[in-house]
Parts: C-alpha cells; sequence; structure tokens
C-alpha cells in the first residue's frame, strides 16, 4: 500500500501532456517586466531608476523588511520606466520594465554545469545567500525561504521535507526538473537541511512519475540520510499538511506551522534555485514553467526569465489555439485565472494552461442536494457547504468556530459539488470577511 | 492572435464528472430491474402507475415552481421523476389513478415544494406521500393484487395480503410461526424473486439489491446505509428468532419480505433526507433498522419501513450537529 493523507482529496483526471519534455530555453523577449511584489510579504524596494543599464542577475529591487526579498534582473538591458503594469492578480502592481540588450550575466555567475557537492559552507552564510538571491517557495505560495530556514528559538527541527509530488493535473515542471537536476536538487536539499539542522531528508513523490521516483532513489544513496517515498496520487497532496501527514504521519495542529510537528517543507524547485544560488553564486531569475492544454499544439516545459509575458511562451508551445476561453497561471485546481495574455512570469509561476472555451465557464447550478461529497472530499475536516451557508448569512462567529480558517482552499469541494456549487468562492468570502473582523478587534 | 475576451473565475477551474442531473438519472437506471419485475408480475397495471405517478410529479413540480417559488424550472434537475418512480414503487398495482395523483400532489406539493425545493426537504417525499395515502385509503392500499406471471389481460386480479400481513395475522391469532409458514403459500426463493404479494416495485429483492449494487459501483450512494439498516433488522430480528423462534419469524424472512429491500437501498438513502457523514450514516440506519422491527414486532401495522425511515429523518439534522467530521489537526500527534 502506497502512503497517502487519509482524510479527503480528489483525483482529477490528470492529463500531463508536457511529461518527458525535456526543458528547453526559448528566445530572449524584447523586454521585460518584473513586478516587485512577487513572494508574500512586503513588496521589494527599487534600486534602479529609469535609464540605468543593468546585467543579468544584478539587483534591481531590495528586501522590504524580514518577510520579503530581493528581486535581481532576468536579462541584460535599459530600464526602460518603472510603471504599472497587469500582473496576474487582474491589479495593475508596480514593475520595472527593461528593455533588452544582449545576454550579459554578472561575472559572479557560475555559468558553468560542472556538480559542486562540496557543502562545507556556514549556516549563516546559506541564510544570507537565499536571501541574497531572492529564493522563494517555487511550488506557487512564493514564501520567503530565508524565513523559513531560520528555525525559531526553541523549536527542533526532525525532517526536511522536499515536496516533490505536484498533486495539480496538468503541471510538470517539478517533474522534468527531478529528471534532469537530480544531484543539483540532492546538494540543495543538503543545504537546507544544514541550515535549519533536520536529521532527515524526505522526498515525497507521487507514484505517476515512476521515471522520477527511480531516477531520485538512485541518485539518493549517493548522499546521506535522504529518503525518497513513492505517495498514491490523490489531490491536495501537494499542500504541506496533506504532505506531513502522509509521510510521517503527524497533523499540524491548527493554526500552526510545520515546525510545530518538526517539520519544515521545501518545494523540490526551491531545493534546486538554492543549489544554484549557493553553489552557482546564481540569483533566482529563471525558473522552469509548464505551458500546456488540451488543445495546445506543443505542451512543453520552458526554462523562463521572470517578467517574460505569458504570451512568448504560449508562442512557443505552438501558439494560442483559436478555441481559447480561459489562461490560468498554476494548475487548474488552485491557479489564478489571467486577466490579460499579457502577464508577466514571475517566481511563482509553475504552469501556464490554456483551457478551451466550452470547458471554461462554471458547470450548471442546482439546489444543494446534501449529499455530503464536498464534506467527504474536504482534507482539512470541514463541512463546505455549511460554512457557505454560514458565509452567505454573514454568521462570521460561527465560521470561526467552524475552523473556516483551516481551509487551505485546494478546490476540492467545489471541483466534487454535484449542483455545481462555487463552495470555495463562498468560503474565500467568508474568510476575508472574518479576517477583517479579526484584524480590527485587535486593533 | 486577438483573443479580446478571457474567462476570468477563481479556481478551481476543472470540475468533476458528478451533476444532479446524472445522479438522479442513475437512481433511475438503478430502478429499472426492480420495474421489470413489476411488469412481469402484476403486467400492464405497473407500467400505468409508473406513468401516472411520474407525470403527476412532474406537472406537480412545475406548477408549484411557477406559481408559488417563481425561480427558474427544476423539473430538468429528474429529482420529480425519482419521487414518482419511488411513490410507484411503494404503492399497489391496482391503485386506482386519483389516489395515486393525491399522493403526487403530497408528495411533491407539501413534502418538497413547500420546503423549497430539492434539497431543502426534511422527509423523503416520496415517503410521505406512500404513508398520507395509507393512512387516508387504508383499504385501497392494503388491497395487494395476487402476482400472476406476465398477465396483460387487465382482468381484474384477485387480491391476497402480503406475507408479512400473514404471518402477522396469524401470530395474533396464536398461531405458531412455523405452522403458519408451512400453510405460506410462498417459499424463500418466490420472495426473493419476487413472486409475492406486496406493493410494485418491493416484491423482488433480487432486482432490488441488483439496483443497490449498481448506485455503489456509480458512487451514487455509499455502503453505510443499506447495510447498516439491514444488518440491523437482521441481527435483531434473529435475537428474537433465537429466543422463540414459535412467536417470532426467522431473519431471513424478515429480511426478504416487505419493503426492507426497496427502503434500505433506495428510499433511505435519498441524499437529501440521510446524514452526511459515515458514522452519521450507520446511526441512523441502524436507528430505521430497530424501529422497523419494532413497528413489524409489536406494532399494528405488519409493516414499519416508511415509517422508521421517517422518523429518522426528523433526527438527520441531529444526527448532523452531532457526527461532524473529524476536523485536521484537531489532536496533535507527536
Amino acid at each position: 500500500m502506497l502512503k497517502t493523507f487519509p482524510k479527503g482529496g480528489v483525483h482529477p483526471k490528470e492529463n500531463k501532456f508536457s511529461a518527458g519534455k525535456p526543458i528547453e530555453t526559448i528566445e530572449l523577449p524584447k523586454q521585460v517586466s518584473i513586478p516587485i511584489a512577487q513572494h508574500i510579504g512586503a513588496p521589494a524596494e527599487a534600486v534602479v531608476k529609469k535609464g540605468d543599464q543593468v546585467k543579468v542577475g544584478q539587483l534591481i529591487a531590495k528586501s522590504g523588511g524580514f518577510v520579503s526579498t530581493n528581486i535581481h534582473s532576468s536579462v541584460s538591458g535599459t530600464v526602460l520606466k518603472i510603471d504599472n503594469v497587469l500582473d496576474t492578480s487582474g491589479y495593475k502592481k508596480t514593475c520595472i520594465i527593461i528593455d533588452v540588450e544582449g545576454d550579459e550575466w554578472l561575472d559572479s555567475i557560475d555559468k558553468s554545469t560542472e556538480l559542486n557537492t562540496n557543502i562545507d559552507i556556514s549556516v549563516d552564510e546559506i541564510r544570507n545567500k537565499v536571501l541574497d538571491s531572492g529564493i522563494v517557495g517555487l511550488g506557487g505560495a512564493t514564501f520567503p525561504t530565508h524565513v523559513k530556514l531560520s528555525v525559531p528559538l526553541g523549536k527542533t527541527c526532525e525532517y526536511l521535507i522536499i515536496n516533490a509530488v505536484e498533486c495539480e493535473p496538468y503541471l510538470t515542471a517539478d517533474h522534468q526538473l527531478m529528471l534532469e537536476k537530480a544531484d543539483e536538487i540532492m546538494v540543495g536539499s543538503q543545504l537546507m537541511q544544514k541550515a535549519i539542522g533536520a536529521n532527515k531528508i524526505l522526498i515525497g513523490i507521487e507514484n505517476n512519475k515512476p521515471d522520477a521516483i527511480k531516477i531520485m532513489s538512485e541518485v539518493a544513496k549517493k548522499y546521506e540520510n535522504i529518503e525518497v517515498s513513492p505517495l498514491k496520487v490523490m489531490y491536495p497532496q501537494g499542500g504541506e499538511k496533506q504532505l506531513i501527514k502522509a509521510l510521517i504521519n503527524r497533523e499540524v495542529p491548527s493554526g500552526g506551522l510545520p515546525i510545530n510537528v518538526g517539520c519544515v517543507v521545501q518545494n523540490v524547485g526551491t531545493a534546486f534555485a538554492i543549489y544554484e544560488a549557493v553553489q552557482k553564486n546564481k540569483p533566482l531569475f529563471e525558473r522552469v514553467v509548464t505551458v500546456t492544454g488540451t488543445s495546445l499544439s506543443k505542451p512543453c516545459n520552458i526554462l523562463t526569465r521572470i517578467g517574460t509575458s505569458t504570451i512568448e511562451l504560449i508562442e512557443a508551445a505552438g501558439g494560442l489555439p483559436e478555441d481559447t476561453g480561459k489562461v490560468v497561471s498554476g494548475g487548474p485546481m488552485m491557479g489564478k485565472a489571467l486577466s490579460a495574455i499579457t502577464v508577466p512570469v514571475t517566481k511563482g509561476t509553475s504552469g501556464v494552461l490554456i483551457i478551451p472555451a466550452k470547458k471554461s465557464s462554471r458547470p450548471k447550478t442546482y439546489n444543494c442536494i446534501r449529499c455530503g461529497r464536498c464534506m467527504n472530499v474536504c482534507p482539512m475536516g470541514l463541512e463546505p457547504y455549511k460554512l457557505k451557508n454560514m458565509c452567505v448569512v454573514k454568521m462570521h462567529e460561527e465560521l470561526q468556530a467552524e475552523r473556516i480558517l483551516d481551509c487551505i482552499e485546494c478546490g476540492s469541494c467545489a471541483y466534487t459539488c454535484p449542483a455545481g456549487i462555487p463552495l470555495l468562492d463562498y468560503i474565500r468570502l467568508g474568510k476575508a470577511n472574518l479576517n477583517k473582523i479579526l484584524r480590527s478587534k485587535k486593533s | 492572435m486577438a483573443i479580446n475576451k478571457l474567462t476570468v473565475s477563481m479556481s478551481p477551474h476543472d470540475y468533476g464528472k458528478y451533476s444532479v442531473k446524472k445522479i438522479m438519472s442513475g437512481v433511475v437506471l438503478a430502478m429499472i430491474p426492480a420495474l421489470l419485475v413489476s411488469v412481469y408480475y402484476f403486467g400492464f397495471d405497473a407500467i400505468r402507475v409508473n406513468l401516472i405517478a411520474i407525470a403527476s410529479c412532474v406537472f406537480f413540480e412545475w406548477l408549484f415552481q411557477k406559481i408559488f417559488i417563481k425561480g427558474k424550472l427544476t423539473i430538468n434537475d429528474g429529482s420529480a421523476v425519482v419521487t414518482g418512480m419511488l411513490l410507484a414503487f411503494n404503492v399497489p398495482s391496482n391503485l386506482p389513478w386519483w389516489i395515486i395523483v393525491i399522493g403526487a400532489l403530497v408528495a411533491i406539493g407539501i413534502a418538497k415544494m413547500t420546503f423549497g425545493g430539492l434539497g431543502n426537504n426534511p422527509f423523503n417525499p416520496a415517503l410521505v406521500g406512500r404513508v398520507f395515502l395509507l393512512i387516508s385509503f387504508p383499504v385501497q392500499m392494503t388491497s395487494w393484487p395476487k402476482v400472476s406471471v406476465l398477465n396483460f389481460a387487465m382482468t381484474d386480479a384477485q387480491t391476497g395480503a402480503t406475507p408479512l400481513a400473514i404471518v402477522k395475522e396469524g401470530l395474533k391469532n396464536g398461531e405458531s410461526y412455523s405452522s403458519i409458514m408451512n400453510s405460506m403459500p410462498h417459499e424463500y426463493v418466490d420472495m426473493l424473486m419476487g413472486n409475492i404479494g406486496g406493493s410494485l416495485g418491493e416484491i423482488s429483492a433480487v432486482a432490488l439489491i441488483l439496483g443497490g449494487l449498481f448506485m455503489l459501483f456509480r458512487k451514487i450512494i455509499t455502503w453505510h446505509i443499506p447495510v447498516s439498516i439491514i444488518g440491523t433488522v437482521a441481527i435483531f430480528t434473529a435475537i428474537l428468532y433465537g429466543i422463540n423462534p414459535e412467536t417470532y419469524a426467522s431473519p431471513v424472512f424478515h429480511l426478504l419480505t416487505g419493503g426492507l429491500m426497496l427502503g434500505a437501498i433506495f428510499m433511505a438513502t435519498d441524499m437529501v433526507t440521510s446524514p452526511m457523514t459515515g458514522k452519521g450514516m450507520l446511526v441512523y440506519g441502524v436507528g430505521i433498522g430497530v424501529i422497523t422491527v419494532l413497528i413489524r414486532v409489536w406494532g399494528a401495522y405488519p409493516e414499519g419501513v416508511s415509517f422508521a425511515i421517517l422518523i429518522m429523518n426528523a433526527v438527520v439534522p441531529l444526527i448532523n450537529n452531532w457526527l461532524k467530521p473529524k476536523r485536521f489537526g484537531e489532536t496533535i500527534k507527536k
């Protein structure tokens, strides 16, 4: 029996069209728009101005607080302007717009592909490099990694869990990265292990990637204390609470963090980024993005410079299909629908998904028939139908008692609802309203 | 390439394969074997009752929606068809048409639409209709036509009692269970296949179980409710039978007769009126099983499944509040 988390979950059609497609690079764009807020926390502060010459990897915006991080130029060229550009959220956000001229990298970056397994480096140095290189969680949450690598006083960390689950349908960026960069991922994981002082590294991979499990298991033998665990395919296993439960059977307490049960969870892409940052001195300015969709002619995995317009990726994957109805940044379960195809790729963009027009509208809604499916698929053990009803009538205190803030917004309830009720929309609304009330109470 | 209009909506962007309509059509498909058996034994009458019940249920749903609720029409979701068929399954095949129409009016009009239509009714509409008819028209509702294989002659068939009624009557008159069973015209095989008197859809245990397996396979229902009801009735009656086999009927007899299979598989599993968690469903099923046996053995009526389900319907909200799913992270394992 393969391990998985015991409660809830759904299994949508996987549709991993781009699986096994090698990571490719595309022609450099003519212009990039790099947002200064690509991570959770305070936006970075721009340190370049109009007309400045920048090189690839040069710092262009400085961390704006503890929970914040640096941002680097992904191209070489001239800063055209600092302006507001439509981003993934659908709002205009401050971006540094750079006209591309050539491809001149900073001299400090080691461009060789030679593997460097030497991790004889102090813990502080690792953390500083991670912060300096602007590394954030690449699974999609974009939480600044240096914060996660500083274990709070009085807490110990037993396990470093590498999240290589990639439970979102369609996406294959992490999968392909594991096939091509297994050694680098192991070294990156060891660096993180050192920083947090964990005893053991666990790598969780879903069983629909047998080739990745094979390669990673073999490579792991070369290193100490790394264990690769195959997991049963089940969405949302990539949620950190579900992954911890599946791997070591511990439950992160409500409102708590993985460190409460002695774990730190990092995405496999983050492990690779840390390897590059520490061993190769390369800041985070590019990432692997899966470009996929049922009607797309060439689904692929592209190593993309941050700030590249989404449309350039789509062109590289065979062009925007005529029947396109929706373009999603991320996977189908948790991704954000884009309001324009010019939105720049950010550190958190794991995929670009093209959904045909006939599949882009919501299903027909009926009355709730109280079948209980939403409740049975909720991985957090909540009652989505009830939360929805309470949200409608604004019972905010009761919502808190029903633990609405535990919702991880995985969308399993709305996915499975036979009555087509947008349960998650209501729950998000209720969470936002409740948080507003809690904040006003505090102040 | 110019695409000006992109759909923007919150996640998820993918949806599962279930819809209310598919669930309803799955239930209708699951009822086909039992329907075929009823046509085999009761002839055209079975089709007549079904057609009248379905047509009037759909009509009343349309009418009430149009006049009182004034929302969008809901007859397309198929739930009225299911209610109609279930109502037909719960009445004798020789019931006059106007009684069926009254049953449909009560089922849809009173038990369903007054509460706001599909999903809002606390009680199973078809059962409310059936019980209303049973209390209002006891003679017509309990004169069961004797089965006659493929009788399409439309002659007035003879009527006779159901096995449950025969046993109840016999025990009341002081006869022993074994002597009643000796003079019983039906074998267990007849009860299994449906060659007994009874409501239109309840006679064949095999056909109903087949439908139940189909619904399990299609994931329309879960095992909890049917298994807990049937298990409870089996255990409870086995204990009684063990105490005194002369005054209590055997568990096999209880399982195969009356509306137990129809109730356990099709009526009690109605999503709207049953609990949501597995644990809740088990409590609900055990409750139905116990009340059914209490009514069958000590009550005034020979059959108690419909009353048992309606009584347990009433406590479903309490069960839902009591047996909530286990929250993630409630207990810290270290």
